[in-house]
């Protein structure tokens, strides 16, 4: 349930608060709301001192070159110049792009499916109970934090002790046992299965939720007109729960730009960087390399992508709910 | 006519052979741990990672609990989780009301502003903030973890609830205010009461999101003594000392928590989404 329901009230909050009566603070003069600024200051003063301070800092040190001790020296755009150059930083961004296909695009196209057949054809026929548990099956996943979820996995997929390959052993299939994790050809590949196994809850429970506002009777309608279970979800389905599509897309891309904990437990990035993402290349600029300058520069990019793409999203999502 | 509905119930069947199907095999990771963390050495090594266990063989997980001091980590874990939840709670309130109730001068700038701290990633406040915390001496300490997921749960928090309080009925907040009331007793006598299940529902997210983070925890808790249970376990994956039955141990002892937290606060949160949504 962790970030299950957080796109919820996301959806319910977009329509920003002040629609409804302007400027209207009880008692409705400016003094009272000035009154009410004391309230903010807590929460202002943390945020400058964890947020705003840290991030002007980081995107100064991007500026310098320097190694984490001794002052920083100026060297402007150097670092971001040396950015476009490096192979190692556009690799990290390929990666990153697939990463997105298996934490964004396929969760969220078969947890549509997932959501629908289960709403409204298995549903319908047998029952809530087997609905809830085949969706708490998939959720499970979510629940678990990502450092353990790549524990799991890592241990399952140990090439000489671990449980996958001793199975395949075990049936006789020995002659497809792999270093999943260990082979520069397959590794990507293995991490963007696990990612799919982590993510899928996350739709399904959203999808599910959000198939709850439509109303029924448009289906029975569909239904009675003999519309194909494929016509009711591509005409029923996904117009109605267009809102929660963005929001989980927008949310599992911005999870899979930021991703860091699988790629540290199950790869550490390898082997030969055949699993680096940016996360983890400026983690290891600013702790394995000292170059800070340069791990803060990879930082403040993706920070911008992340930025630009929230913004994108949130500029496609308004006019598609105003419709 | 009839064999029509047939064929369709029997597809029905077929489509839910299939959905079940592949919903156990999102079990199997969390089954095969379970059984391996409960066979011995011996055991695994004769009769491999599929077969079920011949007995509880619990000594691995001892053996992983001791070694590792996990009662140390799952306390260093609770703490700092329920101290974030309760503070971060309080801190978005605080500015809910402003936002909210208050409707201060520029509160959308200040909502995007403050969902910044969501957005941004982790990697692009790490390197200051372990710079900043080594200079004031909060560089592993478990505070320092603290106050920067207040922060960071915090945006969340004053999203959720600035909305919810937008539409906080004014009648109410009038009525307290001809009892002389001030904007302090208004804050906790009436609102804080009224929208009590909103609060228990954000208070349990903060908690597990905190519980789960893994990435600032890594960098600012490097001694044992401090470390959260994802660090730990995160941290010893990379070791290749440990034998496969100890590492489905390892597994197996992240995965309880998680499990349990879940069931527990499973009413909670769906007690806390449906009072929202009857609002």
């Amino acid at each position: 349930m962790t970030t299950g329901t957080t796109a919820l009230p996301g959806v319910a909050a977009s329509e920003p608060p002040s629609r409804r009566r302007p400027d209207a603070a009880p008692g409705g003069t400016a003094r009272h709301s000035a009154g009410y600024f004391v309230y903010l200051v807590p929460g202002l003063v943390l945020f400058a001192v964890v947020i705003a301070l840290p991030f002007a800092m980081n995107v100064w040190i991007s500026l310098t070159n320097w190694q984490g001790v001794g002052s920083p020296e100026w060297t402007g755009l150097d670092n971001y110049r040396r950015l476009l150059a490096d192979d190692a930083f556009w690799a990290s961004f390929r990666h990153n792009a697939a990463l997105i296909v298996a934490m964004a695009i396929v969760p969220t196209a078969l947890g549509l499916l997932l959501a629908a057949a289960l709403f409204d054809y298995i549903g319908k026929k047998f029952g809530n109970g087997t609905v809830a548990a085949l969706r708490a099956c998939f959720y499970l996943p979510q629940i678990l934090p990502i450092a353990v979820a790549g524990v799991v996995w890592g241990w399952i997929l140990n090439p000489t002790s671990g449980a996958l390959n001793a199975s395949l052993e075990t049936v006789g299939l020995g002659s497809l046992t792999r270093d999943w994790l260990g082979d520069p050809d397959l590794a990507l590949f293995t991490v963007m299965v696990i990612m799919v196994w982590v993510q899928l809850g996350f739709p399904v429970v959203i999808f599910m939720a959000g198939l709850q506002r439509v109303e029924p009777a448009l289906y029975e309608a569909a239904e009675m007109d003999g519309a194909t279970w494929m016509r009711r979800f591509w005409h029923i389905t996904l117009p109605q729960i267009r809102p929660e599509i963005y929001v989980v897309l927008l949310w599992t891309t911005i999870a899979a730009l930021k991703v860091f904990g699988p790629i540290y437990v199950l790869t550490r990035g390898g082997p030969g960087g055949a699993t680096n993402v940016p996360a983890y290349y400026s983690y290891q600029n600013f702790f394995e390399r000292t170059q800070v300058g340069y791990g803060a520069a990879i930082a403040t990019v993706l920070t911008l992508l992340i930025v630009a793409l929230s913004v994108v999203f949130l500029r496609i999502q308004r006019p598609a709910e105003e419709a | 006519m009839s064999s029509v509905t047939l064929r369709q119930d029997y597809l029905r069947y077929v489509v839910l052979a299939g959905l079940t199907m592949f919903a156990l095999l999102m079990l199997v990771p969390f089954v095969i741990v379970t059984m391996n963390a409960l066979k011995s050495p011996a055991e695994y090594a004769g009769d491999g990672p599929l077969s079920l266990p011949d007995g509880l063989y619990l000594q691995g997980l001892i053996d992983f609990w001791n070694r590792v001091d996990y009662g140390q980590k799952l306390l260093n874990s609770l703490m700092i989780s329920g101290a974030v939840a309760v503070l971060a709670v309080i801190v978005s309130m605080f500015n809910a009301y402003a936002l909210g109730i208050g409707r201060v001068k520029g509160r959308m700038w200040l909502l995007i502003v403050f969902l910044l701290a969501n957005t941004l990633p982790h990697e692009a406040l790490v390197y200051p903030l372990y710079y900043l915390s080594k200079e004031v001496g909060l560089y592993d300490t478990r505070l320092a973890i603290v106050l920067i997921f207040v922060v960071i749960q915090t945006a969340f928090g004053t999203y959720l609830l600035s909305a919810v309080l937008s539409s906080f009925p004014r009648e109410v907040l009038e009525a307290a205010q001809m009892d002389g009331a001030g904007r302090w007793q208004v804050l906790w006598r009436v609102v804080v009461p009224m929208t009590r299940p909103t609060l228990a529902v954000l208070m349990v997210f903060f908690f597990i999101w905190t519980w789960n983070e893994f990435f600032l925890p890594l960098i600012f808790l490097i001694s044992n003594d401090n470390q959260t249970v994802p660090v730990a376990l995160g941290v010893l994956q990379g070791q290749r000392l440990m034998d496969a039955t100890m590492s489905s141990s390892s597994a197996l002892l992240g995965i309880l928590p998680a499990i349990l937290f879940f069931l527990i606060f499973q009413r909670t949160l769906t007690r806390g989404v449906t009072a929202g949504a009857i609002k």
